[in-house]
């Protein structure tokens, strides 16, 4: 049964417009075999499985399933086909029972009726299965804790026989004995000859779980190997890379760079613990730009929401220059308030107003300081300032009135930033200034930031792309399970190093 | 720059003054005497109650709220100023200032509750619609109250006048409506609520005051509108204006304010409440029964925000 071929990739590509996201992978997953899935944020991994469950098509390159070609078109196809995976993101109803969400698409009826009794022994059977005896098949999916939840979504992919399954970070959310509870199932499956495509950023698990292992590196194939033969230093290089081809790059970025710190601190933050968040503590100084980098989930736009007052800190103290110390922000209008802005991660969310027109969204943050007269707004000086700073920028649009909707992303983004240029803030956190947006755009944002530090402004980037942060800032922060676990200096900093640290807090 | 001005103005309310023309000119045709001043000064002597609760309903749903409360409050105002000024003898000024209060104090309830507590305004504003009709038939005894001449004035022409002065304050009220949403910090920000809460908290700006001011505006024009139609009638009745909330909306959602919040016009609402008045009276004229005009004021209704609807796919095409 083992070393059997049971899915193959051949050169899969998958661009959006002029990005290349996965470049030419080719995989081969065994019958039953534990197969782990590694990269550094961006190199493809979920991509990778988003094809191969049928969520997403390729642009080039072809699959074979069990040794027939493969091409689902969509995640029935694939599911048909004997695939299932497990995303990252929760996919339940959290209004329906647990049984109801196990078998949501295939619930047993008799003419339209449901045959509940049959459902909730379905159920039953697969909770048991699963070592989760101790949830009620009728519970409301949301009374569960999110560990739970997540097993929940598990076992509903377990329930149906599957070839192969994907599992995107299963153990998040998951506490140590409910992961181990998960790895012997997972252990059991591969015994029955199920091959399993397990993406994780703990390296530990990773070791112990997997027979072998692929690394993908900026959307390409780098290598797969037995795990026996890789220790977790060797994961460590093969994500990031060999250091010294990266060196290049990184000092060419670093011959342009101008250094406007002053020895004067325009931020400060000390143990601040916010969720996700955990004793953190950082200066920043005025003209400095400090990017924060980590895994997805280490808590960096956390960090930046608990600066802001987004959400609420449990502890901890933020304090500005020649602002009040011994106190955090507890509502965004207090830091804005006291001179921070925020541009915020998911712009469409919680950063624009869509449907409102460029002019109401670049003074919506200084509207009543800058552009009104005791409750009146003063129309002209609105339309200027929104004129001048649409110019600055470079955004693109035929007239200010415009809604934001009908912008592109680079220019939606100018938008959100120049909300708080016209409100004069001394502290910016920018958390994925440049995501989705093209080149010409992040250009722009790149040397708005640099005339904001030659103004003395201090600049706080979150960004997942690492060079983007070796290019432009003065320090890199690495965050790694929600602490702040080191900062490196330019000219001191690395891949090689960066990503070691990413991995310190999970690889313990 | 004038001539685009003016351009602005048509495409903003073209197609609303068209919709009231055809109807003014349909109902013309088929009846000899719905072209008369008569007529048009009954419709205009009529509308001022529903302007009221409309420019209030306007401004409710555009930071994503509902106010079906708004009846109730109708009556709960006028059962307190005729008691005030039938039993008590109060003059009307500080009868209307107690009716405004009382009213204004329900409407900051309905916000205080939904805003503060993050309860669906229509489940509120659906309580307060039973308390305040309640509290009228207690007020009143359940009893119309009569008035008569001391607050007639306010809602009847003068002696040689075509127009009363509620009908004068009514459209001082959606000026002053229209000019607070379209001019003002208050009005920019409540558009801006009812586009996107959260980017509103996340620009700085703490949204809960001004949403639950809107609430409080509302309930005041219900004060404003309780007073137009108690001077109209020269009577309180605790059992009038009953469903009357839903022809505010209705007037709204034909002026094109979004039912999601985000959009919307005081001025649109008040031609949405000419048009649904010019229907009632224009179809009683032309003979039409009490079971067919409500037939067709609710098909009106429907087309009215389809046409809005097929517009504004229109032009995100174009």
């Amino acid at each position: 049964m083992k070393n059997v071929p049971l899915l193959q990739t051949h050169g899969l590509t998958r661009r959006y417009g002029d990005v290349t996201v996965l470049e030419g992978v080719s995989i081969h997953v065994r019958t039953g075999e534990i197969h782990a899935l590694l990269g550094a944020n961006g190199a493809g991994k979920s991509t990778l499985c988003k094809i191969i469950s049928g969520l997403l098509g390729q642009t080039s390159g072809t699959m074979q399933l069990g040794g027939s070609d493969y091409a689902p078109s969509s995640k029935q196809d694939a599911e048909a086909a004997g695939v299932e995976i497990v995303q990252q993101e929760l996919n339940l109803i959290g209004t329906l029972s647990v049984a109801e969400n196990l078998f949501l698409a295939r619930l047993p009826s008799y003419g339209g009726v449901l045959r509940n009794r049959l459902l909730h022994d379905e159920a039953r059977r697969v909770l048991d299965q699963f070592g989760l005896d101790g949830i009620s098949t009728n519970k409301r999916v949301e009374s569960l804790g999110v560990g739970y939840q997540q097993m929940v979504e598990i076992a509903r992919a377990l329930a149906r026989d599957c070839r192969l399954l994907i599992l995107d970070e299963p153990t998040a959310a998951l506490s140590g004995q409910e992961s181990e509870r998960l790895f012997a199932h997972l252990r059991s499956l591969r015994d029955q000859g199920v091959g399993i495509i397990y993406i994780s950023h703990r390296l530990d698990e990773v070791a112990e779980l997997s027979d072998r292992l692929t690394v993908l590196r900026d959307g390409q194939f780098v290598e797969t190997r037995a795990t026996k033969s890789a220790s977790k230093d060797d994961m460590v290089n093969l994500m990031s890379g060999d250091s010294s081809v990266d060196a290049a790059p990184n000092q060419h970025a670093s011959s342009g760079h101008h250094d406007y710190r002053s020895s004067e601190i325009a931020l400060s933050v000390r143990n601040l613990t916010c969720g996700l968040v955990r004793d953190v503590s950082f200066d920043v100084r005025r003209g400095e730009r400090i990017g924060v980098t980590g895994l997805v989930g280490s808590g960096r736009t956390e960090l930046l929401r608990a600066i802001f007052g987004a959400d609420v800190a449990t502890s901890g103290e933020v304090a500005l220059s020649g602002g009040k110390t011994g106190r955090r922000f507890t509502h965004p209008s207090e830091a804005v308030a006291a001179g921070v802005a925020m541009v915020t991660e998911d712009r469409k969310q919680n950063g624009l107003l869509l449907a409102q027109s460029i002019r109401s969204n670049t003074t919506l943050s200084s509207l009543r300081e800058r552009f009104s007269w005791s409750g009146l707004i003063r129309s002209r000086e609105e339309e200027n300032a929104t004129l001048q700073i649409a110019k600055d920028l470079e955004t693109k649009c035929e007239s200010i009135e415009q809604s934001v909707r009908t912008l592109s992303g680079g220019n939606q983004q100018k938008v959100a930033v120049a909300k708080w240029l016209l409100r004069d803030a001394d502290v910016f956190l920018f958390d994925e200034p440049t995501r989705g947006i093209d080149v010409a755009a992040r250009r722009r944002i790149y040397l708005l930031m640099e005339s904001l530090a030659e103004n003395g402004k201090a600049c706080v980037i979150v960004s997942s792309d690492l060079d983007e942060l070796m290019e432009t800032c003065d320090a890199i922060a690495v965050m790694s399970d929600g602490q702040l676990v080191d900062t490196f200096q330019r000219g001191q900093w690395s891949h090689e190093k960066i990503a070691q640290a990413s991995f310190a807090r999970y690889a313990s | 720059m004038k001539q685009s001005r003016w351009f602005q103005i048509v495409t903003e309310y073209g197609a609303l003054l068209a919709v009231l023309g055809v109807l003014v000119a349909g109902f013309g045709l088929f009846s000899k005497n719905f072209l008369q001043v008569s007529t048009l000064v009954t419709i205009a002597n009529q509308i001022p109650d529903l302007t009221f609760l409309a420019v209030g309903m306007t401004l409710v749903l555009i930071v994503g709220g509902i106010d079906l409360s708004v009846g109730s409050l109708l009556a709960l105002s006028s059962a307190v100023l005729g008691v005030l000024m039938a039993k008590y003898g109060w003059s009307i000024w500080t009868s209307l200032l107690v009716a405004m209060i009382v009213a204004g104090l329900c409407g900051t309830v309905n916000g205080v509750i939904s805003v503060g507590c993050k309860i669906p305004s229509f489940i509120v504003t659906l309580g307060m619609l039973e308390i305040a009709r309640g509290a009228t038939k207690v007020v009143t005894d359940s009893q119309s109250v009569y008035i008569g001449s001391k607050v007639e004035w306010f809602g009847q022409p003068p002696e040689g006048m075509l127009l009363s002065p509620a009908f004068a304050m009514a459209i001082f009220v959606v000026l002053v409506g229209q000019f607070v949403l379209t001019r003002t910090v208050l009005g920019r920000y409540w558009v801006a609520i009812g586009t996107n809460e959260e980017a509103v908290r996340m620009s700085g700006i703490r949204p809960a005051p001004y949403s639950i001011a809107v609430f409080a505006i509302s309930g005041l024009m219900c004060g404003l509108a309780g007073l137009a139609q108690t001077s109209r009638l020269s009577t309180a009745d605790p059992n009038g204006a009953v469903g009357i909330e839903l022809a505010a909306i209705a007037a709204c959602v034909i002026g094109g304010t979004s039912l999601m919040g985000g959009r919307g016009s005081v001025v649109s609402s008040f031609i949405g409440v000419l048009i649904i008045q010019v229907l009632q009276t224009g179809l009683a004229q032309v003979g039409v029964s009490d079971s067919n005009k409500q037939i067709i004021t609710g098909a009106v209704i429907v087309a009215a925000v389809l046409l809005d609807a097929l517009r504004n796919r229109w032009s995100k095409i174009a």
